[in-house]
């Protein structure tokens, strides 16, 4: 077989997208870290590294020496592979999200190639399915640690996980219906251009509640900030990774901050326009993506240390009775509007 | 290309493994899970006719295969749970007091 | 080899190995997961049929919604109790049992036989099929034509829902 340039580009691409996503997820646990501290009137990690910024390798470090347990009682095969499959739900759902315009690599190549994994022309439902196949490593988890901490965690994680997914999906209907198609490069080219000059045609000044139920949603996917009940530390001692320790936890903390990262960055694809931005040129565009991805990850932070959480039954009450309702609404109120349109 | 039998080969295949599964299995819910294998042959054979006629109505039908076959495993576990609340075995041989 | 033929290859394969895991599976968590195995395989399938959306409908709706039900179910339930009265000697007994699995047998091998022999070959254009199995054209198609379909099917949901939630109730 002999060396083709276009082949190996493509894997080239994959390697650095997936060493980016593992690069992001130490960075989040550094910059989690850091602000938490910081509201809270702190300092945090700074001892490794400057302003410890390589705290988050001693940590891996750690978890690497740690003891690997496993109860007894557990389901031997189904406690192994529960973070594996968190772990690859993760990665997968990240290998439609575009994040540049083609390049050709400063002319090394014949044709150009788009700056992600690959491009689907249902890449909005991918994302949707490989969101959903998330839940399992979750539930696996909780039922074969053979443990009612973990067995609660689980059970009240996966329910809010699929009843906050149906909302996810309306507000991800109402931004297909407005740019007409589901592959998200399409989504975000037709955000190009401004208004009156200046104001940037995204869409989350088209959406604005679309874009709200959507993060509220993505917050609650990924069972973070005032709606991670399942895994709180006060209520349920960890929740459904309470009998996991060393590298299977940090599978599954590996697989909570890409989730993050995923959300963010389509949340920055559909409403945020992307890559799209002012100064640039198009080969560096993919700086802008980073820029808008690192706003909503430190909002997302942000919002953890801040809000307080939401107690279970109220959380399932609000996702249901207020968000799906809200996310109807909306969808209904986009159609009408893209009829009004034209 | 992979010729059009052997899509249908493999969805009566399929749909064999399930109807040996409904017939054999003496649990509940395993019974249910291989009524959704026998569903999902089907659709495999909708969809590859469907293609094959260059039509898109094959798909559209296993579109509603999939909502019935959803409503369908709702109840249906309902069911087993209200059963199970009753004799606490999932077994179809405990509920056999209508027999002759 | 054509990349798509050891593709159909290995996803028919693994379809078969999971079903036959399902139906031969002593452990309900287990026959649970590989069906999810199934699914997805199937929906590598309809991939190659040049039917991306029933693809992605399938993981969403069949992977990540029924069989997080049966999950449920079979969780709450703590159905992970082998049976006792499953194997050879045992299924052989009853006569019921018996003919049933001779039927199954005898269907597959009828159908799988009558199929072979088909005189359907190749598949028609690629370029026509391709543009046809849009979401656009799903979606246009599913809501004029089919339309009392669609409308039956969101009333036949909503029976099943308030169905399901009724008869899993706790009796007072």
């Amino acid at each position: 077989m002999s060396f083709n340039p276009q082949i190996a580009a493509q894997l080239g691409l994959i390697f650095v997208i997936f060493n980016m996503l593992v690069l992001s997820a130490a960075f989040m646990v550094w910059m989690e870290r850091k602000v938490c501290a910081y509201i809270q009137d702190r300092v945090g990690p700074n001892r490794v590294g400057f302003e410890g910024a390589l705290q988050p390798f001693a940590d891996v470090i750690k978890l690497m020496f740690k003891e690997q347990l496993r109860p007894k009682a557990a389901d031997a095969l189904l406690f192994g592979i529960a973070p594996v499959i968190s772990a690859c739900a993760a990665f997968a759902a990240f290998s439609v999200i575009p994040f540049g315009t083609e390049t050709t690599l400063f002319g090394l190549l014949d044709q150009p190639i788009p700056l992600q994994v690959t491009d689907v022309n249902v890449a909005v439902l991918v994302v949707f399915a490989i969101a959903s196949m998330g839940v399992y490593g979750i539930v696996i988890a909780g039922w074969a640690s053979n443990s009612k901490y973990s067995l609660l965690g689980a059970l009240r994680s996966s329910a809010q996980m699929i009843s906050y997914e149906l909302s996810y999906g309306l507000a991800l209907a109402a931004v297909i219906m407005l740019a007409g198609s589901m592959s998200l490069r399409e989504i975000v080219l037709n955000q190009s251009g401004a208004w009156w000059g200046f104001i940037p045609k995204w869409y989350i000044f088209l959406q604005p509640i679309g874009f709200l139920v959507y993060m509220t949603a993505g917050v609650a996917e990924t069972n973070r900030a005032p709606f991670d009940f399942p895994e709180a530390e006060q209520e349920l001692v960890a929740g459904y990774h309470t009998e996991y320790s060393s590298m299977s936890f940090a599978l599954f903390f590996l697989a909570e901050y890409v989730n993050m990262v995923t959300v963010a960055a389509v949340a920055t694809s559909l409403y945020l326009g992307g890559w799209l931005g002012p100064i640039l040129p198009d080969w560096l565009a993919w700086i802008w993506f980073l820029v808008k991805v690192f706003l909503i990850l430190f909002f997302y932070v942000w919002m953890r240390w801040t809000l307080p959480r939401y107690r279970y039954d109220q959380l399932m009450e609000f996702g249901w009775k207020w968000l799906l309702p809200v996310a109807v609404l909306n969808l209904l109120a986009t159609a009408a509007l893209v009829l009004w349109m034209g | 290309m992979v010729p059009l039998n052997y899509y249908l080969v493999l969805s009566g295949i399929l749909f064999a493994i399930g109807t040996a599964g409904v017939f054999l299995r003496r649990n509940l819910i395993t019974m249910l899970l291989s009524i959704e294998i026998m569903l999902n042959a089907v659709n495999l054979t909708f969809v590859a006719v469907g293609r094959y006629w260059g039509t898109v109505d094959g798909q559209i039908i296993t579109f509603f295969v999939m909502t019935v076959a959803a409503a369908e495993a709702a109840v249906g576990l309902a069911l087993v749970i209200s059963l199970f609340r009753h004799r606490e075995t999932l077994s179809p041989d405990a509920f056999t007091a209508l027999k002759w | 080899m054509d990349v798509s033929v050891i593709s159909f290859y290995i996803f028919a394969l693994v379809a078969v190995l999971a079903s036959i895991g399902v139906v031969g599976q002593r452990s309900p968590m287990y026959s649970v997961m590989l069906l999810i195995t199934s699914f997805g395989a199937l929906a590598g399938l309809y991939i190659l049929l040049d039917a991306p959306f029933s693809a992605v409908t399938q993981i969403i709706i069949y992977a990540g919604a029924i069989m997080v039900l049966f999950l449920f179910v079979v969780m709450l339930l703590n159905a992970s109790r082998e049976e006792p009265a499953f194997g050879l000697a045992a299924t052989l007994g009853p006569r019921g049992l018996k003919i049933g699995a001779v039927l199954s047998v005898l269907i597959g091998i009828e159908i799988v036989w009558a199929l072979s022999h088909v005189g359907l070959s190749w598949f028609s254009q690629d370029a026509a099929a391709a543009s046809v199995s849009s979401v656009a054209v799903i979606g246009n198609t599913l809501f004029t034509r089919h339309a009392f379909a669609f409308e039956a099917t969101s009333i036949l949901i909503l029976v099943a829902m308030v169905g399901a939630v009724v008869l899993a109730r706790k009796e007072h």
